[in-house]
């Protein structure tokens, strides 16, 4: 490890308009490493990666390449400077084949004319030296993902092989895909190809990187080998613990306090869909706050999905009030009084086109069918309700939602479950993005809902959040319920859920 | 004022009056309204009424746009409309029976009705793209509608059929008349009931829409349902003008006038917002379009030439990047992106 | 794991048989409409006295020439996943201006030229639309068909016969293979036209990018390919196509006229459909495109040799035809996910 960087970046600074996405962040490669990029959700890593390729310029800081300064103006100089990205989403035409997916746009040629035959053979050449030996001439789609990303490797490598970044490479991938994976990749690092590797996957960070660096808020944290380091205080560094202002705000922390155990609303029974959640039993009653916790990419939402019909289980059963029932649709989940807030506010949850009043209302109207329209005046007076107590601003009932603030559309959102009066109302990090008052507005508005009655699950990359709101806490890890906390009068502390992320037994 | 300029329908209004007006210099009785034999006549009239069948055949699309489909049917639709009334009027012992009548324009909007159904089950249940499922009845429509007359003209000499295309009411045209009652009935079913916010919402965001419990798929097929009815109406009209089906000329090309008469009218071909007024004025507008080029004295044939420059005009200045190259262009004449390579 | 120097050579042997044993799922419509064609073809010869005659296939190509130049032209732009609505328009705009010029004495070789320019530089400018203002191909299109059919009708409204030399000279210009088998230069042209076309789409960087761009645009301007050239270029070849089509179809009409082609954009749509070019682009061959022209051409052929069977048929069976292979493209593609 005694290389000088091939790559190093001091003091990267990035703000967007109000945001500072990266402030003094420093990062250095070395040839021959696997590196990890690690942070929770907003920490800056996609920033870091995308200023480093030139998709973003840089407000202060340096970039070297072998010592040399370097600003590139796109993922195409970048690579032609030899730095490469494989992304999540195979950046490939799977309907070539998978010897032109290598060469295309350099194909071999004479006289202008693609020698197919020598572009088949390179390629057949090229992947077996990655072990892998595949029908070149074949549509790269009919390889699994797994293959056609080992593809997009070996186009960068073959383009450059200087520093290879793979940014979530690992999300759709089975545990035998990965490995083969990991063999690549050590493959090439015994060649001295430097690899950035982001992943969210823990075990898969200690299994093939041999350091991280560790980024939150937009800040360093720090670089660690990845033998010095446990998974605990890995986890420990993502999350932090230090107070969020939101707490400073709170004149005291809430204690959950166990009522009379109610009656189990939704309970699940080995419930599961194949690559997005392993089976999984939860129960949720009446008056409770659940709080899902884990990291990114660890099955929080994909396992809110199901419960909401947004997505079809492959396997297990569902029972509501103790009657099996098949959520197959959102609208079926609806009738039966579930309601879902997606943590994709703009494409899965607001229609930024139409109104505030027609986003309020659409879900109830949506259930009442085209015919039974909402009389006007009780529209008015829903919305006017709504936007009164949970504080949307503007407090303009004909303003399009899209020019509202964050905040303010997840208020939307939220006022268009409770119309419905729902049973179980599921919200998918509704504090993500949005502005410190607003949060705490709509974190007292999931006590008082709970209070009165309503079942709640909190999904929430934040832990401190979830922590003080929930009266039991679900722990995911790499797409399994690992384990189930009871907070009950706080009985939870930050560092046990840690070490239930960190280390949690995965079946 | 500035809501007023603002408007989205502002600038097409806009355009129809300078239309109209410029008329006058070449027709100077061109608003003069008579009344002869208790009818209405005028170019004013004229425009209304050759503007019946588009405003129709706009009002359907302007739907189905809105969910964020295209029909290119429409035409075929209303060939066949026209050509099954015109073939049971034809056989019918009294081509003057009114119950007749009303039975032939009763079984070309059911058979107009099985085509919008067609077409919507192509799209939302078997998930083609819509400019692709209606390109199929558009061809084969066309075929069945000559198939139907034997590849002949029928001629009938139907009084009452007659009156829904060429008979006055009131002093009235009929057909304006029936125009006038279908938009205002779709415009109170639409906008009274729940059908166009959730129609809006599922053409704008059908993710959102969906996880907002909304069942795009009967909406998509009464879209569509909706469309074909419209053009089976407008095909009537359009035969009975003429007191005959002739299965090439009704509706041919239609599909590409309502598209651009419900662009003109500011509903994006998105999906989403859309403005039923906006394609009624954008169907007026291509119709004094025509009969101003007639005024004036030019060919006709200049009117496509014309069209060619609104679509690209309007659709330019829909267009995101245009505006933005326009805009650069004129604040600051040099922004390069920081985009140099090694300093 | 670490003779990474290992002979690829039993890797390939490997994968070879797992190759041969699967159809290969791109083939699927055009061996389809492989095998409707025969399946024509065979109900033609087995109903019809006379229809096993060679000139009665070759007729289909003589009377098809002009339509195959164009859907090639067409399949270039759909393989990019677009559309082109002006080429019929185009084709029309060409006959009339052709007849007009040549009917005031220009020659020959100075009509041809122009029109072929003015073709190509209409699909360069509807290109240049479509990519640098982001307009949809069918709205960007749709005003091209408007602007050349309104120029044609704006030049003259009548039909222009053509008398010049040279054009009666390529419209009755025979090329014979024996006593009453024959094509017209129209086809030999429309077949170096096609051959060109197929090498450019197998054979080039620029016909790859072709078929990249069709699979996904995103990818491949993150692969780095020249993305907007690639498709700008598309529609100037179709429009120069059409162009082309155009001066056939004047050599086989001996007139220009502002009607002609009504309706060719569809039947260009129509054969390239059901050649198995899937319309989201990014498979297909022009070869299926050929096919698909030759089942138009053969249907229309069948209907005339039964006699009874009047035109419209045309229309009806080329409307089951395309939802037979659109559903058809739906399961392929559908499968492949």
């Amino acid at each position: 490890m005694g290389d000088p960087p091939i790559l190093q970046m001091t003091g990267i600074r990035k703000t967007f308009p109000g945001v500072v996405a990266l402030d003094g962040v420093d990062f250095a490669l070395r040839p021959g490493e696997v590196h990890a990029l690690m942070g929770e959700n907003g920490a800056g890593k996609s920033t870091l990666i995308k200023v480093l390729t030139g998709v973003y310029g840089i407000d202060a800081g340096d970039i070297r390449l072998n010592g040399t300064p370097v600003r590139f103006g796109g993922p195409l100089q970048a690579q032609q400077a030899g730095i490469s990205t494989v992304y999540q989403e195979v950046n490939l035409c799977a309907n070539l084949s998978v010897a032109e997916n290598i060469f295309i746009g350099r194909e071999p040629r004479r006289f202008g004319k693609i020698r197919w035959s020598e572009m088949r053979r390179r390629s057949a050449a090229l992947l077996a030296g990655l072990d892998l030996h595949l029908d070149v001439a074949a549509p790269l789609s009919t390889y699994s993902l797994a293959i056609q990303q080992m593809v997009a490797i070996a186009r960068a490598i073959d383009i450059s092989a200087k520093v290879l970044i793979l940014d979530e490479p690992t999300s759709s991938l089975d545990a035998s895909e990965v490995e083969r994976l990991f063999e690549v990749m050590r493959r090439l690092k015994r060649d001295g190809v430097a690899i950035l590797f982001i992943s969210h996957f823990l075990d898969q960070v200690y299994a093939v990187a041999d350091r991280m660096t560790v980024l939150r808020n937009g800040t360093l944290i720090g670089e660690y080998a990845t033998a010095e380091l446990t998974q605990m205080q890995l986890v420990t560094k993502m999350i932090g613990k230090e107070l969020t202002v939101l707490e400073r705000l709170e004149e005291e922390p809430r204690t959950v306090t166990a009522d009379a155990p109610r009656e189990p609303i939704i309970e699940t029974h080995e419930l599961g869909r194949t690559g997005a959640i392993a089976p999984f039993d939860l129960t949720i009653r009446g008056g409770e706050i659940v709080g899902l916790a884990g990291l990114l990419g660890s099955g929080r939402t994909e396992l809110a999905r199901l419960l909401f019909g947004a997505d079809r289980p492959d396997e297990g059963t569902i029972k509501i009030d103790g009657n099996p029932v098949a959520l197959r649709t959102p609208r079926v989940a609806m009738n039966h009084g579930i309601a879902f807030s997606s943590e994709n506010r703009r494409t899965e949850g607001v229609v930024g086109e139409l109104s505030v009043r027609e986003n309020i209302v659409l879900a109830l109207q949506a259930s009442r069918g085209w015919s039974r329209p909402i009389p006007r005046r009780k529209q008015d007076e829903l919305v006017e309700r709504y936007i009164k107590t949970l504080g949307i601003r503007p407090a303009d009932p004909d303003v399009a939602v899209r020019n509202l603030s964050g905040g303010n559309q997840q208020k939307v959102l939220l006022a268009r479950w409770l119309i419905t009066e729902p049973r179980l109302l599921i919200v998918d990090e509704p504090t993500r993005g949005i502005d410190v008052g607003a949060k705490a507005e709509i974190q007292r508005l999931l006590v008082e809902l709970a209070d009165g009655g309503m079942a709640v699950l909190f999904v929430s990359a934040e832990l401190e959040e979830v922590l003080r709101l929930s009266h039991k806490i679900e722990v995911l890890r790499e797409r399994h319920l690992v384990e189930e906390l009871d907070n009950t009068g706080g009985g939870v502390d930050a560092d046990r859920v840690m070490q239930a992320i960190a280390s949690g037994a995965t079946p | 004022m500035t809501a007023i300029v603002k408007h989205r329908l502002f600038w097409p209004a806009v355009v129809l009056v300078l239309l109209l007006v410029s008329n006058v210099f070449f027709a100077p009785r061109f608003f003069t309204i008579t009344l002869q034999d208790g009818h209405l006549y005028g170019s004013l009239i004229d425009v209304l009424r050759s503007a019946t069948p588009l405003a129709l055949v706009a009002l359907g699309m302007t739907m189905v746009i809105a969910t964020g489909g295209i029909d290119l049917s429409v035409g075929s639709v209303m060939a066949i409309s026209g050509a099954v009334a015109c073939l049971f009027i034809g056989d019918l012992s009294d081509q003057g029976s009114v119950g007749g009548v009303l039975l032939a324009v009763g079984l070309a909007l059911v058979l107009s009705l099985v085509a919008g159904i067609w077409n919507g089950v192509l799209v939302s249940v078997i998930g083609i793209q819509p400019i692709i499922a209606t390109l199929i009845l558009m061809v084969a429509g066309r075929g069945i509608a000559q198939l139907l007359t034997g590849g002949q003209i029928i001629n009938v000499s139907s009084p009452p059929f007659r009156v829904i295309g060429a008979g006055y009411a009131l002093a009235i045209p009929v057909s304006v008349i029936i125009v006038a009652v279908v938009v205002a009935a779709a415009v109170l079913l639409i906008r009274r009931s729940a059908l166009g916010v959730l129609v809006e919402a599922v053409g704008a965001s059908p993710t959102a829409s969906r996880l907002a419990g909304i069942r795009s798929r009967g909406l998509t097929i009464m879209a569509y349902m909706f469309a074909a009815v419209c053009a089976g109406i407008a095909g009537l009209i359009f035969s009975s003008n003429v007191a005959s089906a002739d299965s090439n000329a009704a509706g041919n090309l239609i599909e590409l006038d309502a598209i651009l008469a419900v662009v003109i009218g500011g509903t994006a071909l998105t999906g989403g917002r859309f403005s039923i007024a906006g394609s009624v004025l954008g169907a007026v507008l291509i119709s004094a379009l025509d009969i101003t080029t007639y005024t004036i004295g030019v060919p006709a044939e200049t009117t496509l030439l014309f069209k060619a420059v609104v679509v690209v005009i309007l659709c330019l200045s829909q267009s995101a990047a245009f505006r933005a190259a326009v805009f650069r262009r004129r604040r600051t004449p040099a922004v390069t992106p920081a985009a140099e390579v090694p300093a | 794991m670490t003779d990474v120097k290992a002979p690829p050579q039993p890797a390939v042997t490997v994968a070879a048989p797992h190759k041969r044993r699967r159809l290969d799922r791109r083939h699927i419509p055009v061996l389809a409409t492989l095998a409707l064609l025969a399946l024509m073809y065979g109900l033609g010869v087995a109903n019809y006295d006379n229809f096993s005659d060679t000139q009665v296939l070759l007729n289909v190509f003589v009377d098809n020439a002009f339509l195959l130049v164009v859907a090639a032209g067409m399949t270039f732009v759909i393989l990019t996943g677009g559309i082109d609505l002006s080429v019929g328009a185009v084709v029309a705009l060409t006959t009339v201006v052709a007849a007009t010029l040549l009917n005031d004495g220009w020659p020959a070789a100075l009509v041809l030229p122009l029109v072929l320019l003015i073709g190509t530089t209409l699909g360069l400018g509807m290109g240049l639309v479509i990519h640098y203002f982001k307009v949809e191909p069918f709205i960007a299109t749709l005003a091209g068909m408007f602007l050349a059919r309104g120029l044609s009708l704006l030049i003259n409204r009548n039909s222009i016969p053509i008398t010049d030399p040279f054009w009666t000279a390529m419209a009755q210009e025979r090329i014979r293979f024996g006593p009453g088998i024959f094509i017209s230069t129209s086809v030999v042209i429309a077949l170096v036209v096609v051959l060109a076309g197929a090498f450019v789409l197998a054979y080039t960087r620029f016909g790859r990018t072709v078929y990249a761009i069709g699979g996904n645009a995103d990818s491949a301007l993150l692969m780095g390919l020249p993305v907007g050239r690639t498709r700008i270029a598309v529609y100037t070849i179709s429009g120069f196509l059409s162009a082309l089509g155009g001066v056939l179809l004047s050599f086989y009409m001996l007139s220009g006229y502002s009607l002609h082609a009504q309706g060719m954009e569809l039947d260009a749509i129509a054969a390239v459909v059901i050649g198995g070019v899937i319309l989201t682009g990014g498979s297909g061959y022009l070869f299926g495109t050929v096919l698909g022209v030759l089942v138009l051409g053969l249907i229309q052929t069948i209907l005339t040799f039964q006699g009874t069977l009047s035109s419209w048929w045309t229309r009806i069976v080329v409307g089951i035809l395309l939802f037979a292979f659109i559903v058809l493209q739906r399961l392929v593609t559908r499968r492949a996910r």
